[in-house]
């Protein structure tokens, strides 16, 4: 603000007539504000072609034969295209196990993940306790503990367990919620008044009942956003999984995509590479275009600023 | 007196659930990888403490000291490279302009369905012969042999690192949005055009965000694994080893944990120097409006 008001007026005002002024206004609002929009919808479509080609390129893919990818040049689209990769590739590996495995791993953390995740916001958003603020300086400073300092520990816990080469490793620990969930509800739920909840002590309510039938109702955007986050995470989790799981029957669909590419062929089937990968990839474009409205407005509400 | 105590405490029942996974996944895991940092434990014998062994063989480690480098030389170029075209992407999804929602999802895409599908894609388009090869090719370029030439590996890692920009550009969104409308009516009042409004409204504005993004950009850039592993499993001649891909290496394919645990110590020692680095000069570019008002 102080830098702005110090600068501004001295330099480009100053020496024009008023009525150029009045002119270059008109001049503006007639011939500039269109072809400025001309030229943002120009940018917008250029960049999204760009964005958005990979995923062009990735059905185009999955209907080539592999001889195809050879070619010099490979054909721009194959032509008749080639169905038989979408058949083929459930006869070959054990991609209705991977499914089975990311869907149960991926509803527990919509569910499980998301609700600790927004019970234990409540207690940092609503509850008051003398360590409750640095408690939280905790939980968000291990979003800064990158995973890779306890992974070798936890595969030996994991190990003495008998976990390994199950879902157990990324399933129990959703039963403590995830700091990055927790801080974004518990940012959320900050901006609901607090009188509603005092008006509801005053009629007796508990806080678990403070909880269940103001604070929750009240933050479904957020709790629906942070739920989309949690389905996208956990479909996505790559590395913890492949070093937890190595029966192919057992993986997770990323890390039996990986297998997929490198364990299973002599030379690697690119065409059905790309099918599976757009089989995988599917359930996250269709959740994103249902949610997108309510997503991105979401991000922008639960006050991710920084 | 009970009554109170109970009173005053109830509320920490809610981070119970927190605590517990706090304590048994991240609290004993982190100690237990300093301790055996400091042992030879191969994953099957008892560990014997060789004290700082791993970390005197990790300085004269040439290959370590190469995914230091791959590292660091994929950061110069890529957290830049991400915070300018999300900052130019942001801007342009911030006009008004119908069809937004379109728009907004299609280059946001790409940082959704990021994993290993989205990766094993690149192959295809990174092939010599691929697509985008064939685009050079039109304008009488000669397209470089992408993943499998030591030259040519890591910048076609950092240049599809571009594609996935949506978690940064999404961030500077809510950042734009989050600045006050006064500002820029003041700002035209005073005779300042768009360029102007940038670079005296828009950007320290934004400082706050922008730091935000660096220092996430720095933290994840030391954390890439997938990309490398997919497409080029650290090749050619470890030109694309990342740290954390040699990590990997050491104690899940040859089971050197000791010697691994001291490579995650070096990183995590890394990543927190950088961080406190950051923060030590952010007050002298970051902005918060808050400083003048209180």
């Amino acid at each position: 603000m102080a830098l702005l008001s110090n600068q501004a007026p001295s330099s480009s005002n100053v020496g024009q007539p008023v009525q150029s002024a009045v002119t270059i206004r008109g001049w503006r609002a007639r011939i500039l504000r269109p072809v400025w929009r001309l030229l943002i919808y120009a940018l917008l479509i250029a960049g999204s072609a760009i964005y958005g080609f990979p995923f062009g390129w990735m059905v185009r893919s999955s209907f080539m034969t592999i001889d195809q990818f050879y070619e010099d040049p490979p054909p721009f689209f194959p032509l008749p295209p080639n169905w038989s990769s979408y058949t083929e590739v459930w006869e070959t590996g054990p991609i209705v196990w991977w499914i089975a495995n990311s869907t149960i791993v991926t509803v527990l953390g919509v569910v499980v993940l998301t609700f600790v995740s927004a019970v234990v916001a409540f207690g940092f958003a609503r509850t008051e306790y003398p360590i409750r603020d640095a408690l939280f300086l905790l939980v968000i400073s291990t979003m800064m503990l990158p995973q890779h300092v306890t992974i070798i520990p936890k595969v030996i816990i994991f190990r003495d367990l008998g976990w390994l080469d199950t879902l157990l490793p990324l399933t129990v620990p959703m039963i403590g919620g995830s700091a990055f969930f927790i801080f974004i509800l518990r940012q959320f739920f900050r901006t609901i008044p607090k009188e509603l909840d005092d008006a509801a002590a005053i009629d007796g309510a508990s806080p678990l009942r403070i909880m269940f039938t103001i604070i929750f109702p009240l933050s479904k955007p957020a709790i629906a956003t942070v739920a989309v986050f949690s389905f996208i995470g956990n479909w996505n989790e790559f590395f913890e999984p492949f070093i937890y799981l190595n029966t192919p029957e057992r993986m997770t669909f990323a890390v039996g995509l990986r297998f997929f590419q490198a364990g299973m062929w002599e030379q690697p089937q690119l065409h059905l590479q790309m099918a599976v990968a757009l089989i995988a990839v599917a359930p996250i474009i269709v959740i994103f275009f249902f949610a997108q409205k309510h997503f991105i407005q979401g991000i922008t509400l639960t006050g991710l600023k920084g | 007196m009970r009554r109170t105590f109970w009173q005053q405490w109830s509320g920490i029942l809610f981070a119970v659930p927190w605590l517990i996974q706090f304590v048994l996944f991240i609290v004993v895991p982190f100690a237990a990888s300093f301790w055996l940092s400091l042992t030879d434990y191969r994953f099957r014998d008892f560990p014997n403490m060789i004290w700082f062994e791993n970390y005197v063989d990790l300085a004269s480690d040439e290959v370590f000291l190469k995914s230091i480098f791959n590292t660091l030389y994929y950061t110069v170029f890529h957290v830049p490279g991400v915070m300018v075209i999300a900052f130019f992407i942001a801007i342009l999804l911030n006009q008004k302009v119908n069809g937004m929602p379109l728009f907004r999802t299609l280059f946001y895409l790409p940082s959704i369905t990021a994993g290993v599908a989205t990766i094993m894609l690149w192959l295809v388009i990174l092939q010599p012969n691929g697509i985008l090869n064939q685009a050079l090719g039109l304008f009488g370029l000669p397209g470089p042999r992408w993943l499998t030439s030591t030259q040519w590996a890591m910048p076609s890692l950092i240049l599809m690192s571009f594609w996935t920009v949506g978690t940064t550009m999404i961030l500077y969104l809510a950042g734009l949005q989050g600045i006050p409308q006064h500002l820029y009516e003041a700002a035209s009042i005073d005779g300042a055009g768009h360029i102007r409004k940038l670079w005296h409204v828009t950007v320290p504005m934004m400082t706050p965000t922008i730091f935000l993004t660096l220092v996430l950009g720095i933290i994840g850039s030391w954390q890439v694994f997938t990309q490398a592993l997919i497409l080029t499993g650290g090749g050619p001649a470890n030109a694309t080893l990342f740290v954390l891909l040699y990590l990997y290496r050491k104690a899940f394919l040859i089971f050197q944990m000791g010697y691994a645990s001291a490579i995650a110590w070096v990183l995590f020692v890394i990543i927190l120097i950088f961080t406190f680095i950051q923060f030590g000069i952010a007050r002298r570019w970051v902005y918060y409006e808050y400083d003048e008002s209180s």
